[in-house]
């Protein structure tokens, strides 16, 4: 009945920077067990990893597997680069080969219930074939040994609330089928680690989440979250989550990044915050407002109060930052947002129209659109401020640079050729070559936190989300409205984020994503309506 | 469609003109004698309430402060051309008068491209009232991208109206 540290768990999180918020759910405190429910949390070692039948680059045993999880962007490149190569592919290119070096990772251990000289197959979703058959999952209303009022609410209506926002992020994501409320049934305290079997493989769930929530003394919440294999009858993981009351729902993020990344062996991305544009008004004088909410839309709150239009704002990788355009004073000019203390700064003192800003991955710089009598191109000036570099001198419009990961490359459009098209180009400017050929006008691409694809849109008429690789092939169209815009990518490069406006005096923008197969295409609940979506990194 | 919006612009100019005047103590009487069965068309006035070389003199004296662009193009048709040397003649009467020229696009482009394409047209109408004779230090220009459109409908008569540039007296 020993707590081992969730902090350092595998699928860790604040294991990124130590230097991280007081949000940062953290460590469970040594001695915390409730000891009657036997309860263990964090406990990497007990984690099997079955091996992946999808791809060779992510599948690794044990605690390495958990990399994906806190990896930066720079090793994600060359870990995960394999990885969406075989999502592009046919389910059939996918191969079957065991992990190199794979620590003793200990295969699920048939239970005497299951049916003899039947090993079932180890749990996994497809994520190619997963939006044909998500997997049934069964994630129950998680139990509190004591209703404790909090101020985030009772534990008992939290437990509840906790595991809908977890079934919410794992149907969301298109890969998996929580079982409807009517189908699964409250747990007992002490069933959250002695699951009942019997009656869930009865319920046709494959996978099973259970867990629990306590109000601890100092006033924080501790969420277990553990998942099971319901057929093989075995537990496959478990994390605790320390949190404050008021990033309860980053607790149910966590608990769904980690059944997400151990069943799909895709990186997680659940935790996460997007700043986007908050629009609302005649679509003459439409009042742009700077938001930033959870990824499922929840916890929305307005950083600028609409009195000068703002656009296309970005994090900054550490996210304590956003960039972005306002026309305060009506002069378009790109700013800082500090988001600790609500301060704003000019970044580069105007001699011209400045805009389409982006950090650079390590954050020191930040690459941006100048347009001077007529002519726009991309230029960088160091994040503090400081004199711009030019990077691009050619004539037309250079504009919608984004960093690749590693930070050495830049994707950009321009319409030098007489209509915009994608370039890529070495991060000081040098070596600009096309790779977009299309039909049409391709514009703002961005890089995948991967590295290996770029998403753009396309303009034929309608503008259409689509995806292609760094080199221009396998150009694929994910969307298909009358105007999609502006692609940004989940932390785990698998999911795009855009807004798609209405037709006419009443069309209106709204948030919505679409997955790699470009089938998950949904609707992100906003207050009011929204665009320019941007979506931040995995939260420390 | 052109010449609607212009009217159009033209009546919002009016209306803003005589919401001007109201605030004034002042309030002119209706003309002695007159009929009183119409209120007194601007018109009736020589200067109709209007200061010379002020924004509404311009919007009054000029063949129009919009000019308009073709899909995806910035270049001054023959129509543009008109407009302009109409500004840049009431600009050569006010020598001390400063504008800004505002470049407009439709909402067929992305949101970025189409604030470095407003620039474009922008400046196009600048350098064409530049060519006139304006020196370019009394002419700013901005660019709103697709953030302020005139039409608001998603067809070809409201985009021609909203690829445009505005020329806006500033004093």
């Amino acid at each position: 009945m020993r707590l081992r540290l969730c902090g350092t768990s595998a699928l860790g999180f604040g294991s990124v920077t130590s230097s991280s918020t007081v949000t940062s759910p953290g460590v469970v405190p040594e001695g915390s067990t409730p000891a009657d429910a036997g309860v263990q949390l964090g406990d990497v070692s007990q984690r099997p990893r079955g091996p992946s039948h999808l791809d060779p680059g992510v599948r690794r045993g044990g605690t390495e597997h958990g990399l994906s999880a806190r990896v930066t962007t720079r090793s994600a490149v060359t870990a995960l680069l394999a990885s969406a190569a075989a999502l592009l592919a046919t389910p059939a290119a996918a191969q079957l080969v065991p992990p190199a070096g794979t620590p003793a990772a200990p295969a699920p251990v048939q239970q005497p219930g299951a049916p003899v000289g039947q090993t079932p197959p180890p749990l996994e979703v497809d994520v190619t074939g997963g939006i044909s058959a998500p997997m049934p999952i069964a994630i129950p209303p998680m139990p509190t040994q004591s209703v404790v009022q909090t101020p985030a609410g009772p534990t008992d209506r939290l437990g509840r609330q906790l595991s809908e926002i977890v079934a919410n992020d794992l149907r969301n994501s298109g890969l998996f089928n929580p079982l409807a409320a009517a189908a699964t049934r409250a747990i007992a305290f002490p069933e959250v680690t002695a699951p009942a079997y019997d009656y869930w493989g009865g319920s046709g769930a494959q996978a099973l989440v259970q867990g629990y929530i306590r109000a601890n003394g100092d006033g924080t919440l501790t969420v277990g979250c553990y998942l099971y294999d319901v057929s093989a009858r075995t537990e496959l993981t478990r994390q605790g989550f320390v949190v404050p009351p008021s990033d309860w729902r980053r607790a149910a993020h966590k608990c769904a990044d980690m059944v997400y990344t151990r069943l799909t062996g895709e990186g997680a991305y659940f935790d996460s915050r997007v700043v986007y544009v908050s629009e609302t008004g005649p679509k003459a004088n439409r009042i742009k407002r700077l938001a930033i909410m959870d990824q499922d839309g929840a916890n929305s709150r307005f950083l600028t109060a609409g009195s000068s239009i703002v656009l296309t704002p970005r994090f900054a990788p550490n996210q304590q930052s956003i960039v972005y355009m306002s026309y305060v004073g009506r002069t378009p000019a790109i700013y800082v947002y500090e988001l600790g203390s609500g301060r704003q700064r000019l970044v580069v003192q105007n001699v011209a129209t400045t805009f389409a800003p982006r950090f650079s991955p390590d954050g020191r710089y930040i690459l941006f659109s100048m347009a001077q009598a007529g002519n726009t191109d991309l230029y960088r000036v160091p994040a503090a401020g400081g004199t711009p570099q030019r990077l691009t001198n050619s004539p037309g419009i250079d504009t919608g640079g984004s960093y690749s990961p590693d930070g050495s490359r830049i994707v950009f459009e321009s319409d030098r050729s007489g209509g915009q098209q994608i370039y890529v180009m070495n991060a000081d400017g040098s070596n600009q070559q096309r790779i977009s050929f299309g039909g049409g006008r391709y514009a703002t691409p961005v890089w995948s936190p991967r590295g290996d694809l770029i998403a753009f849109t396309k303009i034929q008429g309608a503008f259409r989300i689509g995806i292609m690789s760094p080199n221009g092939s396998g150009e694929k169209l994910l969307t298909n409205s009358w105007q999609d815009e502006g692609p940004s990518w989940s932390p785990n490069g698998r999911v795009l984020m855009f807004f798609r406006q209405g037709r006419g005096n009443a069309g209106k923008a709204d948030l919505w994503s679409v997955d790699l197969t470009g089938v998950n295409e949904r609707r992100v609940p906003t207050p009011l309506d929204g665009s320019d979506p941007a979506w931040g990194p995995l939260r420390p | 469609m052109a010449r609607l919006t212009t009217t159009l612009l033209m009546a919002t100019a009016l209306v803003a003109t005589a919401a001007c005047s109201k605030k004034r103590p002042d309030v002119l009487p209706p003309a002695p004698g007159g009929a009183p069965e119409a209120p007194p068309a601007p018109a009736t006035d020589p200067n109709g309430g209007i200061t010379p070389g002020s924004a509404a003199d311009f919007k009054r004296s000029a063949q129009s402060d919009t000019v308009l662009f073709g899909l995806d193009m910035y270049d001054i048709d023959g129509t543009a051309r008109g407009i302009l040397d109409s500004q840049a003649a009431w600009l050569t009467r006010y020598p001390n008068v400063r504008i800004t020229v505002e470049g407009h696009a439709d909402e067929r482009g992305t949101r970025e491209y189409n604030l470095a394409l407003g620039d474009r047209r922008a400046n196009a109408a600048k350098n064409y009232l530049v060519a006139r004779g304006i020196a370019p230090t009394r002419i700013t220009t901005i660019s709103y991208g697709k953030e302020r459109p005139v039409a608001l409908g998603s067809d070809e008569e409201s985009w021609a109206q909203n690829r445009r540039a505005v020329t806006v007296v500033v004093g």
